[in-house]
């Protein structure tokens, strides 16, 4: 069941000058500076003296330019935009011995992924993002949020060769991802965030992703704010399931439909805390202030705002940079326009009672 | 005596030297995908892989070559997607798989194209009468289901047009031993009752245009009892049966309740599981198969993958192409042991 924790005020900051408090993130991803690219490229040509080593600097130095660009757009919760990251779950693959890469296979078209194979038990070795958690920590004055991909992810994006099905090495790797928070927890972290878009597509899997959220949360203390992403998808056919799953906040795509979905969630009465995506990642045009705030109330049709978090529709990676920037600073603007708005009793919360 | 026939449905991975060309001279976008007029530069690309994947076919010791089937940027929609009276919609998810192709939106008659056979000409002369060549096209129901039709008016309409057209195509092939059929979605959208009767006489419409033997070769798991009993009204050689994915008794129960072809194909090795099977397993499961219908006994066995081996890294692909030769060349009695 929802967690029900009051772990959220933490994230309110000091000088906030509203009674109400919207809680605005980010849900990960943002665009890499161009030279980033390139000089990822340049440490894989052998030719060029521009080494491992280099780009550990380089990843480093974009880290620090993404994060404050976060804290610049106003944002109460950071990332670095997972600048270390190329896939979400290549990435981690790559972490976890048990995996093994053969070669890129296609997604559409000329898109391609380097679709890792598990062969054999996964376990856990080295931390994954406890160096990027604490690098960010250190270069941000804003909490740090901290994006994993989920276990049901990972196993469904990879090619299982070792496991009975795809639910039993789900289970695997959440105890790992369990492992991983516990560190990242002693390290500081606060706030932590489950990728799942592999639920959009098969969403009949919903209770293999509860039972790995069950062993995600074990022994993790309600001090640590737990969120799950899912994707643009058919909501409808997850909730209120979701209802049941051990997270303090659901967060959702629904700005880039015009909210058609919003009312899956207001019957029954929605559990956890929602996170709402208010401006749309795949759609060039910044939304204006008026229309954020708009689409913030949209779910206040759902949660009351003390549960309501204000957040993009999904990672903004694919967007152009200053498009990205320009959105998430609208965001924040709209989410303080609306917290003043409901200060003065100005705006009716319609949200039904949990 | 059976014969064991070692092949493959088609649709290969590109080598991974043409996925970065092909990236590099093509681009990323929608906008980006086979037009069916590509320049000099893509054309020779797609010469070279080609050249390659029937070598890779050539040194496994497949009893069949395809052509590949490397254009094929929309999959088993291809033929439609480079169609003068078609246009390309969005992008739309491919079956229950984490790939994406054009919809094909036919707005017009669907005349002779020659596309694939300008393909399979390529690769006759590149196998140079080293192997049997087979010629791979969607069958009739499937490609209709993946496709939007804004021009015929009714589905059964839209069926026999598009059963014409790849009539039409098959028509212009230069010889081929095999044609397969791919009809996955036989499987994963299956016909509802007034259009299960229209499918055996579309599938003929094409099987009608060639001497070859014409194998419909279903996957994504088993067929529905109706579906399957209509399958085997079509005049065809073989159809194909999926044994590694979905519910494999369901595939033997209909088999056993409504009798198979003569022929048949086997989809024994997992297209979208990197895990290599052995040749000994593979012919496990032939053996398997035969045993659950003990009073059938086929002329022809075809040992295939499933699903097209698209989804799988080159490397493990052509370990399975060479682990299903090795399997249709092992010593029936050692297999049994």
């Amino acid at each position: 069941m929802t967690r029900h924790a009051d772990n959220r005020e933490q994230f309110r900051p000091d000088d906030h000058d509203a009674d109400h408090f919207l809680l605005t993130t980010v849900v990960g991803s943002y665009p890499k500076p161009k030279w980033l690219n390139r000089v990822r490229e340049l440490s894989e040509d052998p030719e060029s003296k521009f080494d491992a080593e280099d780009l550990d600097e380089a990843h480093d130095d974009a880290a620090r330019l993404i994060t404050e660009e976060h804290e610049r757009a106003g944002l109460d919760t950071v990332v670095d935009g997972e600048m270390r990251r190329e896939e979400m779950v290549e990435y981690f693959a790559h972490r976890i011995p048990g995996y093994e890469f053969n070669g890129p296979v296609k997604v559409w078209g000329h898109n391609y992924f380097d679709k890792p194979s598990v062969v054999s038990a996964v376990e856990y070795d080295e931390p994954w993002l406890v160096d990027e958690f604490e690098f960010t920590s250190n270069v941000a004055t804003k909490p740090v949020k901290v994006p994993i991909t989920g276990p049901y992810t990972l196993a469904r994006w990879s090619f299982n060769e070792a496991y009975e099905d795809e639910e039993a090495l789900a289970y695997d790797l959440a105890d790992l991802v369990n492992e991983e928070i516990e560190q990242l927890v002693d390290a500081g972290a606060r706030y932590i965030q489950i990728d799942e878009p592999a639920l959009a597509t098969t969403p009949d899997d919903h209770a293999i992703v509860g039972e790995s959220l069950e062993r995600i949360v074990d022994g993790i203390s309600e001090d640590v704010r737990i969120g799950l992403h899912v994707c643009y998808g058919d909501y409808s056919r997850i909730y209120p399931e979701i209802n049941d799953f051990p997270i303090d906040e659901f967060d959702v795509e629904l700005c880039n439909d015009g909210y058609e979905q919003i009312d899956v969630f207001q019957e029954p009465a929605f559990e956890p805390g929602l996170a709402l995506g208010v401006v749309d990642v795949h759609d060039a045009e910044v939304e204006s202030v008026e229309e954020i705030k708009r689409n913030i109330k949209q779910g206040l049709k759902v949660v009351p705002p003390e549960r309501l978090t204000i957040s993009p529709d999904c990672g903004v990676k694919l967007l152009p940079r200053e498009v990205a920037y320009q959105k998430i600073e609208n965001m924040v603007q709209a989410a303080r326009e609306v917290e003043a708005e409901l200060d003065a009793g100005e705006i009716d919360v319609t949200a039904p009672q949990a | 005596m059976t014969e064991l026939v070692a092949t493959t449905p088609g649709l290969f991975p590109l080598p991974d030297w043409a996925k970065s060309d092909l990236s590099d001279l093509k681009g990323h976008q929608k906008g980006d995908l086979i037009s069916g007029d590509e320049s000099e530069a893509i054309v020779s690309t797609y010469e070279n892989a080609r050249s390659e994947v029937v070598d890779d076919q050539l040194d496994a010791g497949l009893d069949r070559a395809v052509e590949g089937q490397l254009r094929w940027d929309d999959m088993i929609a291809h033929p439609l997607a480079v169609h003068d009276n078609v246009e390309t919609g969005g992008i739309v998810r491919y079956y229950d798989n984490n790939n994406f192709y054009r919809d094909p939106r036919v707005v017009d008659d669907l005349t002779p194209s020659g596309d694939v056979a300008a393909e399979l000409k390529q690769a006759s002369e590149l196998l140079d009468g080293a192997a049997p060549m087979q010629a791979v096209l969607p069958g009739p129901y499937s490609l209709a289901d993946l496709a939007t039709d804004e021009h015929y008016g009714d589905a059964e309409t839209f069926l026999s047009a598009i059963a014409e057209f790849l009539g039409g195509e098959v028509e212009a092939f230069p010889e081929h031993e095999t044609l397969f059929l791919l009809e996955p979605s036989l499987v994963e959208s299956a016909p509802d009752d007034d259009l299960a009767e229209a499918v055996p006489e579309a599938i003929d419409a094409v099987a009608g245009a060639t001497d070859a033997d014409v194998v419909v070769h279903t996957y994504f798991g088993a067929l529905d009892e109706k579906t399957y009993a209509h399958l085997l009204d079509a005049d065809v050689s073989a159809v194909g049966l999926d044994v590694v994915a979905g519910d494999r008794e369901q595939t033997v129960y209909n088999a056993s309740e409504y009798g198979v072809t003569d022929d048949v194909a086997l989809g024994l090795s997992d297209g979208q599981n990197t895990l290599v099977e052995s040749p000994e397993t593979l012919r496990e499961r032939v053996e398997w198969f035969e045993e659950q219908l003990p009073a059938t006994d086929f002329e022809t066995v075809y040992l295939s993958t499933n699903t097209e081996p698209f989804y799988l890294p080159v490397n493990k692909h052509q370990e399975k192409l060479a682990a299903l030769a090795a399997a249709a060349d092992l010593d029936a009695e050692v297999a049994a042991e």
